[in-house]
């Protein structure tokens, strides 16, 4: 596989931005060269989903020109040599978020399949009556979803960690959320709406004093900083390919080995058994056992790509380009004395997500109009109701960076921001 | 500002202009009937689960014909001045008249080219949102309320309804 060299400390304009060479990420980004209504494109979109580099799209064409085949049974040439690049970036993945071994690895199709197949699986073989889970008010509806669904059919309690004023988790408080018949904290890294990060590994300490397993939903986490699973020490992990550079269809679940083995298959079928009878089946090993069925194998080996070109950068690097952008964003934003910006003041607390809100302008008429000007962003709820609904807002507008984009790019959101209000408040008063 | 600059505002406020035109804007700035009646003897609340959008419409209907109507809610500028020009185009008309505008307003946010654009009046200027597909039913939303509430009415209902179900 094509291994992303490392760039330089050249920056943009002379202008060294986190150790990372923008100017030169750019280049391998084809979309970026587009217009969107005669604008250049200014995406900051991130959070939903990142843009693709040259390598990863062309692994993919690479595949399906030259070795496309279903893996693991085929005894031909290219069987054996898809197998061997879909087994390789389960390996890169195992490595990227420092996994004890590559079986800890099962790639579903998203976020959202991974935390399901832990609901399905080791949720209802551990999650009853007398027992519940712990989720916060950060996480995602694909954070919360599935455990309603499991607590409501085991008629298990469901509770929430609070937030603060600064928007980061109310810890104070814990001891009385977390009991003895807590079975699951489930709580996002970072949050996608706000950008707030958490203090995962004082929760998991915390969760596993009190026998309480943890799942850590890191789709905003893994893309954006270095994470170790096993510093961390969480039970369960999952994130996605397609907010990390890599193809949409693909995600992790990351679990500790022994808990795979003790956990029922998700869905049945093919490839997760190893023989089967009229009456029953022995099931595969792990991480197998949890992938039924013919998986993604062109867009797994594209994510196995991606993760060299992040490697590439090095994940220091992006994060500390991201904390750039982040505090030039709220420093601009700031000037902008009507903004209400939502989530901790400190870019150290914070992913490379801002959201905020013009009192009185909804988001989407602003998201509208930053479109015109090329400029992606994100308005509404972003899937956190709950969340929006303590904040008493009906959504927010939401700009997210990643690795391609530039101080510059802040200056045209900021910019197009100006005139959006001044459209919408003209002779209002 | 330089003269390139304002140029390139101009233009961009151009082409925005389709979505917001000025009739509009005014009715976001100053919107009309807003707030709620003494004693309607309908309302309905839609909800457009997509955007958050909600819209309230109450009526005072009597003999057949829209006597009063107040609307509120929140939500984006096409939804909330979609909902005040509603009701300046709906009040002292008779429910049977209302209905054919209900029919004929949809057919434009449809795409429909077989418009009356008479009986639509004012209201074309929402028709610069069908360039927009996903803020079209924030252009409806208050109409599909309307229709709901007068639904309640043919089913001889004298009670206020209330209904929290989302309108698409």
């Amino acid at each position: 596989m094509t291994e992303a060299e490392p760039v330089t400390n050249q920056g943009v304009s002379g202008k060294p931005a986190g150790g990372l060479d923008i100017a030169r990420i750019r280049e391998d980004f084809p979309i970026l060269a587009r217009e969107v209504h005669g604008k250049p494109l200014v995406y900051l979109d991130n959070a939903a989903t990142s843009q693709k580099p040259r390598q990863v799209i062309e692994a993919l064409v690479r595949y399906y020109e030259s070795y496309n085949a279903n893996i693991h049974r085929a005894v031909h040439c290219l069987g054996e040599e898809a197998t061997a690049a879909y087994e390789e970036a389960r390996a890169k993945v195992a490595r990227f978020i420092n996994a004890p071994s590559p079986e800890c690895i099962v790639f579903t199709r998203n976020t959202t399949e991974a935390i399901n197949l832990v609901a399905y699986t080791w949720g209802r073989a551990n999650v009853g009556p007398d027992s519940g889970v712990l989720l916060t008010l950060l996480e995602h509806h694909s954070n919360i979803i599935p455990w309603q669904r499991l607590t409501a059919e085991k008629g298990a309690s469901l509770r929430y960690i609070g937030i603060t004023e600064q928007q980061t988790l109310e810890l104070d408080g814990l001891e009385n959320l977390m009991d003895s018949r807590t079975r699951l904290l489930s709580v996002t890294q970072v949050s996608n709406a706000l950008g707030t990060i958490n203090p995962v590994q004082t929760l998991v300490a915390e969760a596993h004093r009190n026998g309480t397993m943890v799942l850590v939903d890191g789709a905003q986490s893994v893309p954006h900083m270095p994470v170790d699973v096993q510093a961390m020490d969480c039970d369960f992990f999952a994130f996605s390919s397609h907010k990390m550079l890599g193809p949409t269809g693909v995600g992790v679940l990351y679990a500790r080995p022994e808990l795979l083995q003790e956990m029922d298959p998700f869905l049945g079928g093919g490839e997760m058994i190893k023989r089967v009878t009229q009456e029953d089946a022995i099931w595969n090993d792990v991480p197998w056992k949890f992938e039924a069925g013919t998986p993604n194998i062109a867009d797994v080996i594209g994510f196995g790509v991606a993760i060299d070109y992040l490697n590439g950068l090095g994940m220091e690097n992006v994060r500390a380009h991201e904390m750039e952008m982040s505090e030039y964003a709220l420093r601009r934003l700031r000037q902008l004395e009507e903004v209400i910006i939502y989530g901790p003041p400190d870019p150290a607390d914070r992913g490379g997500v801002i959201s905020f809100n013009y009192p009185d302008l909804h988001p989407h008429d602003i998201g509208t109009v930053l479109d015109r000007h090329g400029v992606a962003v994100r308005a509404g709820h972003h899937c956190a109701q709950p969340l929006m609904s303590h904040l008493d807002v009906s959504g927010t507008v939401r700009a997210s960076f990643y690795v391609y984009n530039t101080l510059a790019e802040v200056d045209v959101l900021v910019d197009a921001l100006g005139q959006a209000y001044a459209f919408f408040s003209n002779d209002r008063k | 500002m330089t003269a390139n600059r304002e140029d390139e505002y101009a233009q961009q406020e151009a082409q925005l202009d389709d979505l917001y035109r000025e009739v509009i804007l005014d009715h976001y700035r100053n919107p009309r009937y807003r707030g709620s009646l003494p004693s309607p003897t309908t309302r309905y609340e839609g909800y457009n689960p997509l955007c958050g959008d909600d819209v309230t419409v109450e009526l005072l209907v009597k003999g057949g014909i829209v006597e009063d109507v107040a609307y509120h809610g929140s939500g984006c500028s096409i939804s909330q001045s979609s909902a005040s020009m509603m009701t300046e185009a709906i009040r002292g008309k008779t429910v049977q008249k209302i209905e054919s505008l209900f029919r004929e307003f949809t057919a434009m946010m449809r795409g429909s080219d077989d418009i009356d654009f008479d009986l639509i009046g004012d209201l074309e200027a929402l028709e610069g949102v069908r360039k927009f597909p996903v803020r079209v039913k924030c252009a409806t939303l208050a109409w599909h309320t309307l229709q709901e509430a007068l639904q309640h009415l043919d089913q001889g209902e004298d009670q206020v309804a209330s209904d929290e179900r989302a309108i698409r």
